[in-house]
């Protein structure tokens, strides 16, 4: 099928982020990216654990944590992303209002999440947990630090390819990349998870 | 647009490899840049061995040599040999495979780009400052200690050219899977489209911890992180782990395609088809799988315990198995195979003795409590020469004179090639051989000059003469790259006259389309079937019509020239009021960049098939 063809519902193929030989590029690496990505998280992880208890006289993971907002942060992450599946849905079914509404849903659901997170990190700083001030406190915001920067940019990304995209509609050029960046939208998603348990829950309850 | 070579001014001719996404001139891109940086990486080589040449030398000062000894590490391993491995990939795989091009053209010049932005970045900081002096392994008690911003350099510049490593990477792994010519299964590719594709998964899986590693290394130097500062609750044991869980494999990313470019030369120069080709498959995918079981081998000393030893002890032993493999297969290719001593071929045959005794050293430093002894010694310097320079260098030296013609049209002088072969080999082995025994004498490894009377003067001079014959070598490679260029006549499809892959059925150079029409595999050795036939070309297998192209792009560029600049703002954010603000420039650039690739479709273009009709009659004539 050719990229810059004109189609309609009923010509709109079953999977249309892999109908082009650069959608299937694209949707294949970027599962490898993912991957990479796995391992740039393990490494931030494995290096999380082996710092946690070394809080050199500042604040512990105890004394820090709160349950309230972070559950409120993990439930709209968690969201975000059965939204971001609602898109593209709609997608596969050359929907492309619904599409635009749920990926807006899930860029709202997203920016809660990330403001969230900067409260809870200017809270900590006030309490005195600074970037430097333990081996623990540099392991913490490094690693969720670097959820929290793949979070912004998966908004930034989402809301260009929805500007970017609003007034043509899809096509199979397109198609691929709003795939693309749903399955980055899951990857956080899956990290986050993660990062409330290892972190959050660990920190509070172990 | 025609493929055929027009007059262009200067100044076309930059723009266009500043813009091009074609493989075949990021091949030449990466040629040049990993060459000049072999040049420099060479030159701080000599600088150690003059250095060393005789005890109590004052040649250069302790400092310096730190930075000298680091940056020839470094430069050698991530500016020369990694990028030079590239230039092979980019310029024979996707031919190999039967491809018009790789998955993503434009990832493709930004891998390149990134790359040579890193590296001119870390070069530079021999000029602002001083260059890094920690090692090229920079170990965190060693370079959180380092006084000047060399380390930061290493750390920035590093990150950079690794980012660019990484797209090479999934970009190579995406090609291979996806864009093969009918036919082409996976066991009838080529074993350097093989070494290729487990090449890449390894750099796909090795470089995120080392992302990792220099994110902390430059939190810890320029944001005030505690990762590695025991004071504060830090280890420096975490930068080992994360260093040489990417170090260790990154030893199978450089040596796999070397092993895959002699499995080519060996086929073609004995006339026989590879021996053993599945279980050369089979033993190349065991390495990449145990090159990441094995990273503590290099911290046997730092005190993981004896569990912890034996159990890497054990798995680095075990990759001497499929390496074995390999090393008959290679032998059994030769055996009853009527052999021309070409200069790749003379290459290959030097490198089975020299990789295997950089293989056995390999598995006595591997026996943990006999490393001991050899840690930090001249004995694991020799070591890793043995394997880098016996196994990468050499392959790379024959892959460039194996693949020239092809890349530029033009035949490598093979009485000049011989004449490097010569020197560089005897100078190989006269600077490395010596230093096992230095090493087992007691002389360590990363100490700027020795006193007399400890019986390490012999030695040393010895190695010193040998590396004047690899850089007298080297000189005449050079030579013969000139008057080549100059003299060199043109030559056709298959100049060695006994290729047997894809690459050896298309024009020297390929045309910017590589294939008129996509040919059809009909086996292992595409191309020496149709020969054996006795066709003169590939069995197409779709009709002549226009090719779709991609665009060239300077985004690439822009988005490298980014990181860049930003580079340079955050490592002086600490001195300089304009540090944070320039850095924050850069990477507004760079984000910009890549806002614009968003934004801006791209379509590509078609050639039309009465210009690829044209330019095929032309090349024919040629």
């Amino acid at each position: 099928m050719h990229v810059e063809e004109k189609l309609t519902a009923e010509t709109f193929p079953a999977e249309p982020e892999k109908a082009t030989l650069e959608g299937k590029n694209k949707f294949l690496g970027f599962w490898f990216f993912l991957g990479g990505e796995t391992v740039l998280f393990a490494s931030l992880f494995a290096t999380y654990l082996a710092l946690k208890d070394s809080v050199a006289g500042g604040p512990s993971a105890k004394e820090l944590f709160q349950m309230p907002i972070v559950f409120l942060a993990t439930m709209l992450l968690l969201t975000s992303s059965l939204t971001s599946v609602y898109a593209m849905h709609h997608m596969r079914n050359f929907d492309f209002k619904k599409m635009q509404l749920w990926l807006g849903i899930t860029v709202l659901l997203g920016a809660g999440f990330l403001a969230l997170e900067i409260y809870e990190f200017t809270e900590y700083v006030h309490e005195g947990f600074k970037f430097s001030t333990s081996a623990f406190s540099s392991a913490f915001y490094t690693l969720v630090g670097t959820h929290g920067g793949h979070v912004a940019f998966g908004l930034l990304w989402i809301i260009t390819l929805m500007v970017r995209n609003a007034k043509r509609g899809l096509n199979l050029y397109n198609a691929p990349k709003f795939y693309v960046a749903s399955l980055y939208w899951h990857f956080i998603d899956v990290v986050w998870v993660f990062i409330f348990t290892v972190v959050y829950l660990m920190g509070m309850v172990g | 647009m025609s493929t055929l070579a027009r007059k262009k001014g200067v100044g076309a001719v930059i723009w266009d490899y500043l813009t091009t996404v074609d493989h075949k001139k990021i091949a030449i891109l990466y040629l040049i840049a990993g060459g000049i940086f072999f040049l420099l990486g060479g030159l701080e080589a000599m600088i150690i061995r003059i250095q060393l040449a005789v005890p109590n030398n004052d040649f250069i000062s302790a400092g310096f040599y730190n930075e000298v000894l680091t940056m020839h590490g470094t430069t050698m391993i991530f500016l020369a040999a990694m990028p030079l491995v590239f230039a092979m990939m980019n310029a024979v795989v996707p031919i190999q495979i039967g491809a018009r091009d790789v998955a993503f053209p434009f990832l493709n010049s930004l891998g390149f780009w990134l790359f040579f932005f890193g590296g001119v970045f870390l070069n530079l900081s021999w000029f602002l400052g001083g260059a890094p002096d920690a090692g090229w392994t920079s170990y965190a008690s060693l370079s959180l200690a380092s006084p000047t911003h060399g380390i930061d350099f290493y750390v920035l510049g590093l990150q950079i050219s690794g980012l660019g490593t990484l797209i090479g990477g999934i970009n190579f792994l995406v090609t291979i899977i996806n864009m093969r010519a009918p036919g082409m299964t996976y066991m009838r590719m080529p074993m350097f489209t093989w070494a290729t594709f487990v090449t890449s998964a390894l750099i796909l899986f090795a470089f995120p911890p080392l992302t990792v590693g220099l994110i902390f290394m430059m939190m810890d130097r320029l944001f005030g992180g505690n990762f590695f500062d025991p004071a504060l609750g830090g280890n420096t044991i975490i930068w080992e782990h994360l260093f040489w869980i990417f170090g260790h494999p990154e030893v199978y990313i450089l040596v796999l395609p070397a092993f895959g470019i002699f499995s080519e030369i060996f086929a073609t120069f004995s006339r026989k088809r590879l021996f053993g080709y599945s279980s050369m498959v089979f033993a190349t995918v065991l390495i990449g799988f145990l090159g990441f079981m094995v990273w503590a081998h290099h911290m046997f000393t730092v005190g993981l315990g004896p569990i912890a030893n034996a159990i890497f002890a054990v798995a680095t032993m075990a990759i001497a198995v499929p390496t074995g493999i390999k090393i008959f297969n290679w032998l059994f290719t030769m055996w009853g195979g009527s052999i021309r001593f070409t200069t790749p071929m003379m290459y290959a045959v030097a490198f089975i003795p020299s990789f295997v005794i950089g293989g056995v050293t390999g598995v006595m430093n591997a026996t943990a409590a006999a490393d001991y002894q050899y840690h930090d010694s001249y004995f694991v310097v020799a070591h890793f020469h043995y394997v880098i320079v016996g196994g990468v260098v050499f392959a790379l030296l024959a892959g460039a004179h194996y693949w020239w013609p092809k890349m530029f049209g033009k035949m490598l002088d093979e009485k000049l090639g011989k004449v490097t072969f010569w020197l560089f080999f005897i100078g190989f082995h006269l600077t490395f051989f010596i230093q096992h025994f230095l090493g087992l004498m007691g002389m360590p490894r990363r100490v700027f000059t020795f006193l007399p009377g400890q019986g390490f003067e012999t030695g040393n001079m010895i190695s010193t003469v040998g590396a004047f014959f690899m850089a007298a070598g080297t000189i005449v490679l050079l030579a013969n790259v000139v008057i080549t260029t100059v003299k060199g006549k043109r030559v056709g499809n298959d100049p060695w006259e006994d290729g047997r892959t894809l690459e050896w059925a298309v024009s020297s150079p390929a045309p910017e389309y590589n294939f008129a029409q996509t040919p059809l595999v009909r086996g292992l050795d595409a191309y020496w079937i149709e020969k054996m036939e006795g066709k003169k070309g590939l069995t197409p297998a779709e009709p002549l019509g226009d090719i779709h192209m991609p665009n060239p792009s300077i985004l690439p560029f822009v988005i490298s020239l980014g990181l860049f600049v930003a580079a340079f703002g955050f490592l002086f954010h600490q001195d300089h009021a304009w540090g944070t603000p320039v850095g924050i420039v850069g990477l507004l650039i760079t984000l910009g960049a890549m806002f614009f690739r968003s934004i801006i479709d791209d379509h590509g273009f078609h050639i039309h098939k009465e210009e690829v009709m044209e330019a095929e009659k032309k090349g024919a004539g040629a």
